[in-house]
């Protein structure tokens, strides 16, 4: 039997029975996606992109009700956009940029994410979660409709792995009973609670930080409060040590109290309960409750994220407080850099090491997540005498003196991760060349005549010039690189220019799949290229 | 005369946070106040200045309009 564990808010892969539960033996599949969270649907859309079959086994039939995550970065975004998803997020989505701090019943201060000119997408948007998965598995069926071999099977909870050198086994428990399959590669997509973890002795080691939030989604009736961020710290209506206001879309407000460690759940959970909080915050207003929730939360990882056959991605490798928005957010760029990695190794391109670049490249992500979110956590929920002091002198101060507001952590909004110092960078040869496009950064976009720069990057190796003489087409170990070739004036904004020359006169970058910079020169080095094109693909 | 800083001028904000949160770590509240008195008094030393430590002392004296202490 298999019972839900959570209530859906969309039924998107109803059960099916699979030619594989008749097999005789087992059937081999070159990838199984285990759990169709954002992130194992966003795994398995970026292989069958590629044209990889991939399987993806979820133990329910759609989305999970709740809406946990409502804040979606740019960088996430982006990523979703190269899967041909990113729009309608764009579109349902929610943009904001003005942040409130509050202390009790004062504004320390208020801030501005300052939007930059010449992006697709912006900073942030709010989004349920819900709807956020909903457009990847709607992306999946338009690419399963033209042809791309993905398939999602609901209702098909794994119960064992039996993993070998080259492959492994997979025991399926459906509502007609059980069946195996193999797979050549298994990526673990199954959550922060991750039954396969388990099922691998494997560890999750970090923080767990004793506190719980109250989150309650709820509609106003009378609409008219602002699209801002607002944070209270120790507020006045002392419905929580802090609580958060943030809109979504539906005419939703995400309301989250932090209620404390020893709380009694139901107790909590109960609407008269869930209401005095909200009463005592919004005063004399008509509101509808539709999503409570109570989480408490851990900051940890697993110290590898590959393992063989198996590598893990998304909350199943890594858990943050969701302060600072870094879980799906971190999730995608998982995908991002996993995607075509795998793709490589599979289609015999690339030697199987390449992969433990997606260890490395994406443990330093999580480090770095995780340093932030424990930071942000340790602001808002001191856990000593002196620390709450230090808080509190910091948000006195910061109310009268500027000097105190970079040292005001209401979380750390999730920003892309550089690879320095990756095993996989190239040269960082432009001299005078911006500090944001150095060698392991994500792309930023630039507005062109017809469109995105980001639009043209990604997929491919793409060796891209700036006022800069180069070959159509290079191939290098089997390997095409395709040149874009642009010239600063091709932006009249100047930001191309910006955030790609800096001071030099021309520039020549080579371009990962994953639209990090892999390499880059002022002009065309056809030797120093193709060095670090092999590198880049782990040949060296 | 150096004049008294009060727009942000830490190089990394967070990283000096976490450190001085961290050393305070498994200290008593006692030894927490120490700690600080101490470190005020190498900050102070570092500063110098007399006018300048002045006007810092008035600047921490004040507290927010309506902030109860
Ligand atoms: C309150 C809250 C607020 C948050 N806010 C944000 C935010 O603003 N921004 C942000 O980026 N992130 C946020 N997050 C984090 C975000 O929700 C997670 O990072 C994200 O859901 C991780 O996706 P995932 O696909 O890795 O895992 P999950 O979404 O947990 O998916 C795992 C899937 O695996 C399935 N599964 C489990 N076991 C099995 C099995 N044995 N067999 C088959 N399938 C299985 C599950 O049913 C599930 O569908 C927030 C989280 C919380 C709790």
């Amino acid at each position: 039997m298999i019972h839900d564990r959570y209530q859906l808010a969309f039924k998107l892969y109803p059960y099916e029975r699979s030619t594989d539960q008749d097999a005789e033996t087992p059937v081999r599949h070159p990838v199984v996606v285990m759990g169709g969270g954002p992130i194992g649907v966003a795994t398995a859309l970026d292989l069958g992109l590629q044209g990889i079959p991939v399987v993806v086994l979820d133990d329910h039939e759609g989305i999970g009700m709740g809406s946990r995550a409502i804040c979606f970065a740019k960088r996430c975004l982006e990523i979703a956009d190269r899967y041909g998803c990113g729009q309608p997020m764009l579109d349902k989505g929610v943009v904001w940029n003005l942040g409130k701090v509050f202390h009790d019943d004062r504004k320390v201060f208020e801030f501005n994410l300052l939007p930059e000119e010449g992006h697709k997408f912006p900073a942030f948007i709010n989004l349920q979660q819900p709807y956020f998965e909903r457009f990847i598995v709607e992306r999946v069926r338009e690419a399963q409709a033209a042809g791309a071999p993905i398939e999602l099977r609901g209702k098909n909870r794994v119960d064992n792995v039996t993993v070998h050198d080259d492959h492994v086994t997979l025991e399926i428990t459906t509502p007609d009973g059980p069946y195996t399959i193999e797979a050549d590669w298994l990526i673990g997509c199954d959550g922060a609670s991750s039954p396969l973890r388990g099922m691998m002795g494997l560890d999750f080691e970090g923080r767990v930080f004793e506190d719980s939030f109250l989150i309650a989604d709820i509609k106003m009736a009378n609409d008219d409060f602002p699209t801002e961020r607002w944070f209270w710290f120790e507020p006045y209506f002392k419905s929580g040590a802090s609580t958060l206001l943030h809109k979504q879309p539906d005419g939703v407000w995400r309301v989250d109290f932090q209620i404390g460690w020893d709380v009694d759940r139901k107790k909590e959970l109960q609407e008269e309960n869930v209401r005095a909080r909200l009463d005592a915050m919004l005063g004399d207003v008509e509101y509808e409750i539709v999503w409570t929730s109570i989480y408490t939360f851990q900051c940890r990882r697993m110290k590898k994220f590959r393992h063989g056959r198996v590598l893990f991605a998304g909350d199943a490798a890594h858990q943050v407080s969701p302060f600072g928005a870094r879980g799906a957010n971190s999730g995608m760029q998982d995908v991002d850099n996993l995607g075509w990695k795998l793709g490589m190794v599979i289609g015999g391109k690339a030697p199987e090491s390449l992969l433990d670049s997606y260890d490395v490249e994406r443990v330093h992500g999580a480090d770095e997540n995780i340093l932030n979110s424990t930071r942000s956590t340790d602001f808002i929920t001191p856990k000593s005498r002196v620390s709450h002091m230090f808080r509190n002198a910091v948000l006195d101060l910061a109310e009268q003196y500027e000097f105190a507001r970079p040292l005001v952590n209401s979380g750390r909004l999730s920003v892309p991760c550089v690879y320095d110092g990756g095993p996989l960078n190239g040269p960082d040869a432009l001299p005078g060349g911006p500090a944001r496009t150095r060698v392991g950064s994500p792309c930023p976009d630039a507005p062109l005549k017809d469109g995105f720069l980001l639009d043209r990057l990604g997929g491919v190796f793409t060796l891209l010039t700036i006022d800069a003489e180069a070959p159509e087409m290079l191939e290098e170990a089997g390997v095409p690189i395709t040149r874009l070739t642009l010239s600063a004036g091709d932006d009249t904004s100047g930001a191309l220019a910006e955030r790609y020359l800096g001071e030099a006169g021309s520039g020549v970058y080579l371009i990962r799949p994953d639209q990090h910079v892999a390499a880059r020169w002022d002009s065309f080095d056809e030797t120093a290229i193709r060095a670090a094109l092999r590198r880049a693909i782990g040949l060296e | 005369m150096a004049d008294l800083i009060l727009t942000p001028n830490l190089d990394r904000p967070d990283d000096f946070y976490a450190a001085l949160i961290a050393a305070h770590d498994g200290l008593s509240d006692d030894e927490s106040a120490a700690l600080n008195a101490r470190l005020i008094l190498i900050l102070a030393n570092q500063v110098g200045n007399t006018e300048t430590l002045t006007a810092a002392l008035q600047a921490a004296a004040k507290a927010p309009e309506g902030a109860a202490a």
